[in-house]
């Protein structure tokens, strides 16, 4: 039983940074600066993801308090970015 | 910090299928926003990210952590309780930005007057006559 839990968390951190290459991929080629955005929101919570998945695989609680920082700095800068492209539109 | 604790078999095998599950949620959802077309079709592809697949995976790190620890250890629903209120405040302010600044540069190309919700300020001949 603990081979298939290993094999489930390999699974888990091999899809999870599969996910946040292609978030960088669609980060690095975005047509506009709302899909920038959206892909670096999307790339901080595969980040806090992938925070919870190595806590589960080192067994520690550590990871827990990492995964709620990186929840809320990467909600605090989506709304700080969301809004500068709102409004410096306005400016202009 | 020894690795994976010793979990029974009754509890190895549903951690194991949520971890599974949510991983390939994880996957579809950066699939789609990578491989959709437009803005708007886009911004559907992490919605299942941070909602089931981050579900799933909290779901079976708290079910690891209470039957390792023979003790109640719920406290992943702090982060589930943030996500499932900033997942839709987050989406809605992007899509605010978004909708704005294709309406302000008339971007049509870019897909905002595809629902027919909005319309171009001038010239704009296909979409309905005005919303009102």
């Amino acid at each position: 039983m603990e081979t298939l839990l290993e094999l489930a968390i390999a699974y888990a951190v091999v899809c999870v940074l599969v996910a946040m290459a292609l978030c960088a991929i669609r980060l690095l080629i975005g047509p506009a600066a709302h899909d920038r955005v959206l892909a670096l929101d999307t790339l901080w919570m595969c980040g806090m993801l992938l925070a919870i998945v190595l806590g589960i695989r080192f067994g520690t609680q550590v990871y827990f308090e990492v995964a709620i920082l990186v929840a809320l700095v990467g909600f605090v800068s989506t709304i700080a970015m969301a809004k500068f492209l709102m409004r410096g539109e306005i400016i202009e | 910090m020894s690795g994976i604790e010793h979990l029974p078999g009754w509890a190895a095998l549903p951690v194991a299928l949520l971890l599974v599950l949510g991983a390939t949620i994880i996957l579809v959802g950066a699939l789609g926003l990578l491989r959709l077309r437009t803005f708007y079709q886009r911004i559907h592809g992490p919605a299942i990210t941070v909602t089931l697949g981050a579900g799933c995976l909290l779901l079976a790190s708290m079910l690891y952590f209470t039957v390792a620890q023979s003790r109640l250890v719920i406290h992943e629903i702090i982060i589930t309780v943030f996500i499932l209120m900033t997942a839709p405040v987050v989406a809605m302010t992007v899509m605010r930005a978004a909708v704005y600044r294709d309406l302000r540069a008339r971007k049509r190309e870019s897909g905002v007057t595809a629902g027919q919700v909005y319309t171009l300020p001038d010239g704009d001949t296909e979409g309905p006559p005005e919303p009102r």
